[in-house]
């Protein structure tokens, strides 16, 4: 299989290949249609509009005391012998980790499913370092071994069926080729286990971070997260700022909004909470628990009242399984470590409108994303705000703002504004319009690669219906 | 400035002013209203969904319905504390049976490697559970550790019927969790599992591949 490298600068070139890929249409049509259905019947019982008013609200509560709440956070976490480091960016996350590993004298790294370490791409900067890092939920586990990267934020592996996922286990580890997907847990299983045995430390990630008690809550159906946890001697878990919350009675309502939207299931197998290292008197567990809280530009969306609402994202994945662009081009087209509209509306912040100026506009705005969201963050008002920024007419508030703007489409749409609230300059032209239509063109720009060229009528709407109404009145 | 003052310091300088808390209305997690058999119904209905297997017995013999449970699944190696009276209970029971009793209250250290590869069951105690959606809860101490619960393939939790509540919420705030949160906590729902092939379930992946559930009843009418 070959192994590409993706860019979000190449969005449409990638999406265009995509297209191209029947396979690749057909494994995410078919996973998204299901996670849909299995969604849509899990919230049957539920007064869902209650619950994500909830979840939303649980959200912004944090959002509203965040600094006090991160401190909270760090001396709880501290007095429960948790030890708390702080990165501006995903650089100084790797450096703090690389170093707590070194102070290990660690060679081998298992980590369970964390977005926030794909974000500052922990593994190779491990790997430069000489520490081996590996993914132990299947689906990174497999991504990992086939060289790639998670094409969604909650089934890594969507974009393989079963048949690509055979030949990589059988290419890289040697197992018989089938679709027994029992015997292909079963072998992966097996060698993970001799894995979690012997690392040095484990890297998680985190779903929710309660200040008030110091807890970190981990949601996983595996069991690879319990033992990336539990079993190597280091428990090392990154996690953005924006993680946390106030209460512990807050994370039910999110925690039951999460699995339900992430996969439609009421429950997911595991869930986890952490609240200190092993004690004295305890058999097992880590004898030490890191904690690093990342910040890689969550603070600047943090700024603005409206990009603000970014951040209430528990990463569930719902708005790409509900999305007709993602489900048609799947998620490494987008060339980035988020996919689909969250990636759309959190991407631009991390790398700039400059590297990402495609994303944002890669949406029809249907509003299927903001209509799922369980903690309703308007999605599509985002994307337009985006848009806005890339052409320089928003707050300026986002890196690489104005990055889309050209005097020649100011000035073609300052000259449309004027035409149209001028009537009779408008009646003129598009008579004339009307009398030129032989003339048009046949190639215009992007609009032509898919559609036909649009000719203008012969006599526009308006004169039709003013002869039209002079006809029934001669009558 | 250390990156700590420097994030704090960006939060609290923020653009656009501070913001204002709103409040939170719970009621949605809450007053489900079920009885005690409504919730075991649905309790029982919802672990099964997901390939736990639920076994009723009474708090008087329930240590007979284990001994059949281990010869059932023939287990030969079984892992358990010695204080909580869960494990304490069926070691006075099963000392007759043919099963091997492992301890599970020792440093991990001593014994990693046997622990992943010669036991066949772990026995664990449980704090209750949530019959809204089929979990258990568990709050693993240093009699029954974290591991027994995960490593061996199968999983045999103790429930006590009248221990099932309706919701997570209704756990957290009746048990007071947020007055002090034990090293781990847990909720269980079945054993461990994965879609990452093709969204094709799959059990057993790195933990338990079964989990039985004992749920003891104090009355005979079970
Ligand atoms: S934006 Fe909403 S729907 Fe999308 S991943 Fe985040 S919480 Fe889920």
């Amino acid at each position: 299989m070959s192994v590409q490298t993706y860019t979000p600068r190449e969005f449409h070139r990638q999406a265009h290949d995509a297209l191209g890929n029947p396979q690749i249409r057909a494994n995410f049509r078919k996973a998204m249609d299901g996670l849909m259905s299995k969604r849509r019947d899990v919230f049957s019982d539920w007064d869902l509009d209650a619950l994500r008013e909830l979840g939303a609200n649980i959200r912004q509560r944090a959002l509203a005391r965040l600094p006090e709440l991160l401190e909270q956070l760090e001396a709880n976490c501290q007095a429960n012998g948790i030890r708390v480091h702080w990165a501006q960016d995903g650089d100084e996350a790797c450096r703090i980790i690389r170093e707590l590993c070194e102070a290990r004298d660690a060679k081998s790294v298992i980590k369970g499913k964390s977005m926030v370490s794909e974000e500052m791409h922990l593994n190779t900067h491990l790997e430069g370092a000489g520490i081996e890092a590996l993914e132990s939920d299947l689906g990174e586990y497999l991504v990992q071994l086939n060289e790639q990267t998670p094409s969604h934020i909650i089934m890594p592996a969507i974009h393989l069926n079963t048949d690509e996922i055979s030949e990589i286990m059988h290419d890289k580890t040697g197992t018989e080729r089938t679709r027994d997907v029992d015997y292909m847990t079963a072998a992966a299983r097996a060698q993970l286990r001799e894995r979690f045995m012997a690392a040095d430390v484990g890297i998680s990630g985190v779903n929710f971070a309660v200040a008030e008690t110091g807890t970190l809550c981990l949601v996983e159906n595996e069991g690879n997260g319990r033992m990336t946890t539990t079993v190597p001697p280091v428990h090392i878990a990154v996690t953005g700022i924006e993680k946390v919350v106030e209460h512990l009675r807050d994370v039910p309502p999110l925690y039951a909004l999460l699995t339900r939207s992430a996969t439609g299931q009421h429950v997911t197998t595991y869930f986890n909470m952490i609240s200190g290292p092993r004690k004295p008197d305890e058999h097992d567990g880590p004898e030490e628990v890191h904690l690093v809280l990342v910040d890689n530009g969550r603070s600047s969306i943090y700024q603005d009242d409206e990009l603000l609402d970014t951040l209430r994202c528990i990463r569930c994945g719902a708005c790409m399984n509900h999305c007709p662009v993602y489900t048609r081009v799947g998620g490494h087209t987008y060339g980035t470590t988020y996919p689909g509209p969250i990636g759309k509306i959190l991407m631009p912040h991390m790398m700039g409108l400059a590297e990402t100026r495609d994303l944002p506009s890669a949406s029809s705005l249907c509003g299927a994303c903001g209509e799922v969201c369980p903690v309703k963050i308007p999605i599509p008002d985002l994307l337009v705000r985006l848009r806005k920024e890339s052409v320089g007419e928003g707050r300026g508030n986002v890196p690489g703002a104005g990055v889309k703007r050209h005097r020649s489409e100011v000035l073609a749409w300052k000259g449309f504004q004027w035409l149209a609230t001028h009537p009779g300059v408008w009646r003129s032209a598009m008579a004339i319009a009307g009398k030129l239509r032989g003339w048009m063109p046949t190639r215009l720009g992007g609009w032509t690669d898919y559609r036909s060229t649009p000719k203008p009528a012969k006599t526009s709407l308006h004169a039709l219906v003013k002869r039209h109404r002079r006809e029934e009145g001669s009558s | 400035m250390s990156s700590r003052a420097r994030i704090l310091q960006r939060l609290r300088d923020r653009t656009d002013g501070a913001l204002v808390p709103p409040e939170s209305d719970f009621s949605v997690m809450t007053g489900r209203g079920w009885g005690v058999q409504e919730r075991l119904e649905r309790f029982e209905r919802l672990i099964s969904s997901v390939h736990a297997e639920v076994i009723h017995t009474r708090q008087a013999s329930w240590t007979e319905t284990l001994a059949e449970v281990l010869t059932a699944k023939a287990v030969r190696r079984l892992a358990l504390g010695h204080e909580h009276p869960v494990p304490a209970e069926a070691r006075a029971a099963l000392h007759e049976h043919e099963v091997d009793l492992v301890d599970a209250n020792r440093d991990i250290e001593a014994w990693q490697r046997e622990q992943f590869e010669t036991v066949d069951a772990g026995l664990t105690s449980t704090g209750g559970a949530i019959a809204e959606t089929g979990s258990l809860w568990l709050w693993p101490t240093p009699d029954e550790p974290r591991l027994t619960s995960l490593v061996p393939p199968l999983h045999i939790a103790v429930l006590d019927a009248e221990t099932i509540e309706d919701t997570f919420f209704d756990v957290v705030e009746a048990h007071e969790w947020s007055q002090g949160m034990p090293t781990n906590a847990l909720l269980i729902s079945g054993p461990s599992k994965t879609a990452d092939i093709e969204q094709t379930l799959a059990y057993g992946v790195h933990g338990p591949r079964e989990l039985v559930v004992l749920i003891r009843h104090r009355e005979e009418s079970t």
